[in-house]
């Protein structure tokens, strides 16, 4: 069974029609890469699959739960569901330690001492076991969204959704983030969706690569048959602009 | 000025101690219900907003006067109570308005990332409101609450018309029957500034602490 199944789902903002008649299936395990270009609905299809944005028509399942029917719990899929975002969105007010241990122990009821050995456990995964006393504002970009990896795994959800995860952050930090995403998609079971500009991780890590424009799903293909082979004109044509500078 | 003092210092006592109750009192009150109407302004909910709306620009837009009049002469009608309580409601309600505008603009001007990030980590909206969107809110509005914190101490004088025998009032009492006015004026001051001056140097102690 897919992990997140989508079907003819629409999406619009006022007259803008942002997603138009996705079909898509990821499964159970798989890493999925979202790319194409700016604008062209890679973010507001990833945001869709939390909730985060709310589709106007059509199904999306995630988990065995249809929501976008009315009276799906949010809160309940938000649970197997983690995000990672461009901007990090690590709690401002709450040092490193505090931000992965909150949610598991609001949300979860995780027992204290599990909590936080967990959470000394994933930041040492993510390299930053020195930093568990720090606030936010006190680390770099690279390292913010790190422990932002290390928040969302502390759910042990079954999907992890990153957003642009390396867009915000500078060229000599982006390597030790996708080090820790390569990590995960090695080592885990989750099922990953990634929206991302790094087509060296797509090739690498993706089983499957998704190229969207103008909000619909042009071409899906397995990571290397893509990148050899592309079949639609359109994902050739943003292929070589990427790729060949 | 001494004279005055001594002898009429326990009406100023009484004053005072009425004022400084009055003020605590409608503290609380104003913030618990400004913080809710801050909360029902930001909440995604329309007709909710609406209603929040409603009522802050009722109790921002008319003077503090009336709004206390019509407690204690108009509710009064049907709700036996005192100048006392129907002055401090006046004040609570109508600084409410104000230190509900004040946090939210607090609420506004925290990242909306972070309300985003808490929702995707398994929050409920009203655990990120508490836990996460308030504590970085308040410590921004910190310096403008405490404008609104003294205005309120400033403003229990409005206690003297509905006979609330706060500083003010007994300050007017000793004035018309001593004809002393100067002196006791002066003192009426004197005591409000007890009140405000350290008030003032929390909130700034609180702004540096928590910066």
């Amino acid at each position: 069974m897919a992990m997140i199944e989508f079907k003819n789902v629409e999406k619009y903002y006022g007259d803008f029609h942002a997603l138009k008649n996705i079909n898509l299936e990821i499964e159970e395990g798989k890493t999925v890469v979202l790319i194409g270009p700016s604008g062209s609905g890679k973010s507001t299809l990833i945001r869709t699959i939390n909730g985060l944005e709310q589709i106007q028509a059509g199904d999306l399942t995630v988990y065995g739960e249809n929501i976008a029917k009315k009276k799906s719990d949010m809160n309940i899929l938000r649970k197997n569901v983690g995000m990672v975002f461009q901007h990090f969105n690590l709690y401002a007010n709450k040092t490193v330690l505090e931000n992965i241990m909150l949610a598991p122990r609001i949300v979860l009821k995780r027992d204290e001492k599990e909590n936080r050995e967990i959470a000394e456990k994933l930041l040492e995964m993510v390299g930053l076991s020195d930093k568990g006393n720090s606030y936010p504002d006190m680390l770099s970009g690279g390292q913010e969204q790190r422990v932002a990896i290390a928040r969302s795994l502390a759910m042990k959800p079954k999907v992890l959704l990153f957003d642009e995860p390396t867009s915000a952050l500078d060229p000599e930090m982006i390597g030790d983030v996708l080090e820790v995403m390569k990590k995960i998609a090695r080592d885990s079971d989750m099922t990953m969706v990634v929206v991302t500009h790094e087509m060296g991780f797509a090739k690498q890590v993706a089983d499957q690569v998704i190229f969207m424009a103008e909000g619909a799903i042009i071409e899906k293909s397995p990571a290397k048959e893509f990148f050899e082979n592309p079949k639609e004109e359109r994902a050739k044509q943003f292929l070589s602009q990427v790729l060949n500078h | 000025m001494i004279n005055i003092l001594t002898t009429h210092w326990s009406d100023f006592v009484h004053g005072f101690g009425i004022t400084l109750l009055a003020s605590i009192i409608a503290l609380i009150i104003s913030m618990i219900l400004g913080t809710g109407f801050a909360i029902l302004e930001v909440l995604p909910n329309k007709f909710v907003n609406l209603v929040a709306r409603i009522y802050i620009e009722i109790f921002r837009n008319i003077p503090l006067l009336v709004v206390t009049m019509f407690f204690y002469v108009v509710v009064t009608q049907f709700i036996k109570m005192n100048g006392l309580v129907a002055g401090t409601i006046g004040l609570s309600l109508y600084t409410s308005a104000f230190i509900a505008e004040t946090v939210r603009a607090g609420i506004l001007s925290v990242d909306k990332g972070q309300m985003e990030g808490a929702r995707a980590n398994g929050l409920t909206y009203w655990q990120a409101m508490r836990i996460i969107i308030l504590p970085q809110a308040f410590k921004i509005v910190i310096p403008p609450l405490g404008n609104q914190f003294i205005n309120l101490v400033k403003n229990s004088s409005i206690l003297a018309f509905v006979a609330g025998f706060d500083l003010m009032y007994q300050g007017n009492e000793i004035a018309s029957t001593t004809f002393d006015t100067i002196d006791t004026y002066i003192l009426v001051g004197v005591f409000y500034l007890i009140i405000t001056l350290p008030l003032s140097y929390y909130m700034r102690y609180l702004e540096h602490k928590l910066a």
